[in-house]
């Protein structure tokens, strides 16, 4: 309850800088949300564009996979930051997305772009299968029944029924998508996944941050604070806690469909209970309810284990230390920090920044 | 009909193994309202302990007696000194806590012990009963089972409605500010109710051990299905994590004989949301209040 508190005092201010700033023609378009939420959008593809032809074909492949976790993210943090409902099973949604990717890409000649809406479409059915039986649970409740579904789904793939179509244990594989000729020939295919990947996570991004700072966000938020309330204004607490988990699910599969782009691959191994519970980390890691902590849940999430890995690997040690170092650091961090910013990354760092505001006036 | 009676038998058995990790689940949320994903991990790791027992030539009471000691110790051990300062945070920050601590305790594992899976030699045998011509799948080791669990749950039964501290127990989980003005040490009661829920974790671990192999990933499927046993029956009911876990077991066990093997745990989801359609707390919550 206090943190509401003090997010609505944050957005009073804010309100309250917009209304105090120059009211010229630019600072009036400024101040809707469209049309920042645009720019915003613009600037960050601009700056991933440089970014990317700046960095190795390796660290493309990283960033590839920063960008679709962080789709997934801020699906989820949605969902369980401004809407309350914890999910722990959203590898799931990403393992349908990837697996419609994968099968239309195999069976069906369409254009990637068409494919990966495809693969958010059938994943947001999935999302409201699972939203209209999720919409009356909550806390643990909830928790249990996502957590069964991350484990339970990915299984499916071994089926015996299914596993001509979907391969088992092996997975889909998935031809790589060449980056189109008009770039050069020896244009790397590591950063065309980047292009890809970055590409569908911001838009992502600007169409939830677009939902979440309208009425939609706002009613998604009452139903969080109080569900009894929200209804007596008029909030369908229902259907709205649907329409957040359609839309992080169609989030997730978009995501997933990308996984099996950039790793050219769908397989249940990828689509562990793990990668439900690092998804969740990475919100909370970043900070609840922020499409900004997402991105930094996400980035934590593919470098820490992959600097730790480099370590490992460099440092000589024996076997069975070195492939556990990893997780060793990644759990150790996730304790960190959770102890020391109890509100994720991002919230300490808005904490951090009206600090220095408030040392300058 | 035979088929009929040995799935139920073989589902009864890992029912009691699921229900003992709900329970375990079941006291920590009592006591702090904090699901304890790390049960998982925790039990892997005093299981490990007690393997190494087996290994060096100890017998299998002594490593018994081991993990359940080792398991009384590492409870309090993590309440103290990474729950204790997430107590009064938001509940998701003690959900990341023990994720943390899950990823941890398994990286630990694997560094000490390695990656394969180790086998862990059963009690008794394995080998089943047989009535005329028929084997049933039951054997003295599954009568262990059964009995070492509900050895474990009459004795908590005893301990939280018969002695004074188990009054103080309940007493710190339900008003923990009356408690403390009445004189009762708070935080030492959770430390306790920690320590004790984490006993009967790696009484289950010992358990099903030699079923599922000793290693650091071995046991996250039971930790699935005990929360799974836990949120059937609601998570404030010790009775309903038994009925759960009971449930769930045979459930699974038809599941695997009667359709694949493949899909066990999707049949847990399907058990999982008919029960939370019907009853969403699970069969055995009361109706209390909704906070606001």
């Amino acid at each position: 309850m206090s943190g509401t508190g003090v997010r609505g005092k944050a957005e009073m201010s804010r309100a309250a800088t917009d209304a105090a700033g120059p009211l010229g023609p630019l600072g009036g378009l400024w101040r809707l949300t469209l049309v920042r939420h645009t720019t915003w959008a613009l600037l960050t593809g601009a700056g991933l564009l440089l970014l990317s032809l700046a960095l190795s074909p390796y660290h493309n492949l990283q960033l590839a996979q920063v960008g679709y976790i962080t789709c997934a993210a801020t699906g989820l943090t949605m969902l369980t930051g401004l809407g309350g409902q914890i999910s722990l099973g959203h590898g799931a949604f990403m393992a349908v997305g990837a697996y419609t990717a994968a099968l239309l890409l195999e069976h069906q000649s369409w254009p990637l772009a068409v494919v990966m809406a495809a693969a958010a479409a059938a994943t947001a059915v999935v999302g409201l299968i699972v939203g209209v039986g999720a919409a009356r649970l909550h806390g643990p409740y909830l928790a249990g029944a996502t957590l069964a579904l991350a484990v339970g789904l990915p299984g499916l793939a071994n089926y015996g029924p299914l596993t001509g179509w979907l391969h088992g244990q092996e997975g889909l594989s998935v031809a790589p998508s060449p980056p189109p000729l008009a770039l050069g020939e020896t244009f790397p295919l590591e950063r065309w996944q980047a292009w890809i990947s970055c590409l569908a996570t911001v838009i992502t991004m600007w169409f939830l941050a677009n939902l979440i700072h309208g009425r939609f966000g706002r009613s998604l938020r009452a139903t969080r604070d109080d569900e009894i309330a929200a209804a007596l204004s008029g909030i369908k607490v229902a259907r709205v806690r649907i329409i957040a988990s359609v839309a992080a699910a169609a989030a997730a599969g978009l995501g997933g469909g990308l996984l099996a782009v950039v790793a050219t691959l769908a397989a249940p191994g990828a689509f562990t209970l793990t990668l439900s519970l690092q998804l969740i980390a990475a919100i909370i890691l970043g900070g609840l309810g922020s499409l900004a902590g997402a991105v930094w849940g996400s980035l934590i999430l593919v470098l820490v284990p992959s600097w730790a890995s480099d370590y490992a690997a460099s440092a000589n040690v024996p076997h069975d230390i070195a492939s556990n170092l990893p997780p060793a650091i990644f759990g150790l961090v996730l304790i960190g920090v959770m102890l020391v910013f109890p509100r994720g990354l991002q919230g300490a760092l808005r904490i951090g920044v009206r600090r220095l505001r408030a040392l300058k006036s | 009909m035979v088929k009929f009676i040995n799935l139920t038998l073989s589902g009864v058995t890992s029912g009691m193994v699921f229900a003992t990790v709900g329970l375990a689940l079941v006291l920590i949320w009592r006591a702090t309202r904090i699901v304890n994903f790390a049960q998982g991990a925790m039990l892997m790791f005093t299981t490990f302990l007690a393997w190494t027992v087996i290994e060096q030539g100890g017998s299998y009471w002594l490593a018994l007696a081991v993990g359940l000691v080792s398991g009384l110790l590492l409870g309090a051990v993590v309440e103290r000194v990474v729950i204790r300062p997430v107590e009064n945070k938001p509940p998701l920050n003690a959900v990341i806590v023990t994720l943390g601590l899950f990823v941890l305790l398994q990286a630990f594992a694997g560094m000490i012990w390695g990656d394969q899976p180790h086998s862990y030699p059963p009690a008794f045998t394995i080998q089943g009963f047989t009535v005329g011509d028929t084997r049933l799948l039951l054997s003295p080791f599954d009568l262990f089972v059964i009995g070492a669990v509900a050895v474990v749950m009459i004795a908590l039964t005893v301990l939280f409605r018969r002695t004074d501290v188990g009054l103080k127990l309940r007493a710190a989980a339900f008003a923990p500010e009356v408690s403390r003005l009445l004189g009762v040490r708070v935080g030492r009661m959770l430390t306790l109710g920690w320590a004790l829920a984490s006993l009967v974790g790696s009484l289950a671990g010992v358990l099903i051990a030699p079923q599922v192999f000793v290693g650091p990933t071995q046991f996250d499927a039971i930790l699935v299905f005990g929360f799974t046993a836990a949120v059937i029956g609601g998570l404030d009911s010790p009775v309903g994590a038994v009925v759960g876990g009971l449930l769930l077991g045979c459930t699974l066990s038809y599941v695997s004989g009667y359709v694949s093997s493949d899909i066990v745990t999707l049949g847990a989801f399907v058990v999982l949301i008919a029960v939370l359609m019907i009853r969403p707390n699970g069969l055995f919550a009361v109706t209390a209040g909704r906070r606001v």
